[in-house]
């Protein structure tokens, strides 16, 4: 479970999050939708420890996430992580990018972790990419290499960091159709995306950010039909 | 009666063994000052990256005086100083390490240009998967960054091996100080020099190639 209470983050001077109340529950999948600069993939960099906090606590299965004492690199093999900007390792081939951090983090044998790496390629559909180096690939399946590194790790969370906003429009599909797989075999994910038709069909329930608040939040049905909030609803109304 | 002694004669093919064995000098002082420079400089380069502040008030002078001064002035001052402060060092020991430290400046340079080429998304992407600080740079950032600059550290190695030619001041039979004294013996500038100048070709062509080698197949 992941626990966020009372959350403050400021770059400089600017107040970014500005007290974010949040539980999600093992097996759920939350989508974050809002405008750009609501502070919703900072929220996400909070959540793994890549960014420090002001105020609050972050807790991953009842471990602070930014507690001085806490080991964030063996936390992190907790939590998967999917950017924006793929960002595949260029000198590694697809197995190699995959198989890099079961050996490195886990100590995992060089055979062992081949062979976790061959079974997530072919978990998001690439087994026939498996010697290729990622400048061969379409934004689309390095998007989805991403994906099976992170999965490598047999992480328990999954978070996505507007997993297909760097992505031309004819390869968003792909990438949308693996993290619905995902969704469908339990993995608990938490989805800073702006694809409404997937937070819509996909998640448990919908998250709006709106200047670092979360102004609202609840099923699917209620934020994209029933809005509670004057601001959700004039967000959707824009983005529709 | 005997032979008239003479100063002056051909080149002849000992000739030729001599200048190979130079050839060989020169070739053992460039790889170890190359190697040893490069280390040193990979782990400034990093300094450098890692802190402006903490790079220029440490390493930062005294890297931009040995790129500043010319070479010659260094292994003349350097070695004369080991000297005088009763460090009785061979010229090849002394022209190992000035030029060592001297490649070690430039690659600095190189290597902060290339670990910097590396942006803080990747080096996230390499945090996010568990990988510690050491495990990203080993791993992830090095490889890439590195690469990245490589054929610019080709250029600087190929620079310091016809460098290594003015370790001759310091007296040490490497290329260019037996092909004066050939010169001196046989009266024959040209055919001595050209001789030489192959042998520095020689050292210098198969690195070039091998560099290339190395760069197609990264690239692909």
């Amino acid at each position: 479970m992941i626990e966020i209470k009372e959350l403050h983050k400021y770059f400089g001077d600017l107040h970014v999050l500005k007290g974010i109340d949040l539980n999600v529950e093992k097996g759920e999948v939350l989508s974050i939708i809002g405008a750009s600069g609501s502070g919703k993939s900072t929220l996400l960099y909070c959540i793994n420890g890549l960014e420090a906090i002001q105020k609050g606590e972050v807790k991953v299965d009842g471990v602070s996430v930014h507690a001085k004492e806490t080991n964030l690199n063996k936390l992190r093999t907790k939590m998967g992580m999917v950017f924006q900007q793929w960002n595949s390792f260029p000198h590694l081939t697809a197995l190699e990018n995959v198989a890099l951090a079961p050996r490195i983090v886990k100590g995992r044998s060089k055979a062992e972790s081949r062979e976790i790496a061959r079974a997530q390629l072919e978990h998001v559909g690439l087994n026939d990419k498996i010697d290729v180096y990622p400048s061969a690939l379409s934004g689309g399946q390095q998007q989805r290499l991403a994906i099976a590194r992170a999965l490598a790790m047999e992480p328990e969370y999954m978070l996505f960091d507007e997993a297909t906003s760097a992505l031309d429009p004819e390869l968003v599909g792909e990438v949308l159709d693996t993290m619905r797989l995902l969704a469908e075999e339990g993995m608990t994910m938490i989805c800073v995306t702006h694809e409404m038709g997937f937070a819509r069909d996909v998640s448990d329930r919908v998250a709006y950010f709106h200047e670092g608040v979360m102004e609202e939040i609840g099923p699917p049905d209620q934020i994209f039909n029933n809005q509670k909030s004057e601001r959700t609803a004039k967000f959707l109304a824009n983005v529709r | 009666m005997n032979e008239p002694i003479s100063f002056f004669s051909g080149f002849g093919p000992k000739d030729l063994w001599y200048l190979a064995q130079a050839a060989w000098q020169t070739l053992l002082i460039s790889v170890l000052s190359i190697s040893a420079g490069t280390v040193m400089g990979i782990f400034f380069g990093w300094i450098l990256s890692e802190s402006k502040v903490v790079g220029s008030i440490t390493i930062g002078f005294v890297l931009d005086a040995f790129r500043s001064v010319p070479l010659i002035i260094q292994l003349v001052l350097f070695y004369n100083l080991f000297n005088v402060i009763g460090l009785a060092v061979s010229p090849f020991t002394a022209g190992v390490i000035i030029l060592g430290v001297y490649t070690s400046a430039l690659v600095a340079n190189v290597a902060r240009g290339g670990i910097e080429s590396v942006g803080k998304p990747m080096r996230r992407a390499g945090r996010s998967l568990g990988l510690s600080y050491f495990q990203t740079m080993r791993h992830v950032v090095w490889p890439i960054g590195l690469r990245a600059v490589f054929p610019s550290w080709v250029g600087v190695a190929l620079g310091v091996l016809k460098d290594s030619a003015l370790v001759s001041v310091l007296g040490h039979p490497e290329l260019l100080k037996v092909a004066r004294d050939l010169i001196t013996r046989t009266q024959q500038p040209l055919l001595v020099l050209a001789v030489a100048g192959a042998f520095y070709f020689a050292l210098s062509f198969p690195i070039s190639r091998y560099a290339a080698h190395l760069e197609r197949k990264w690239q692909s």
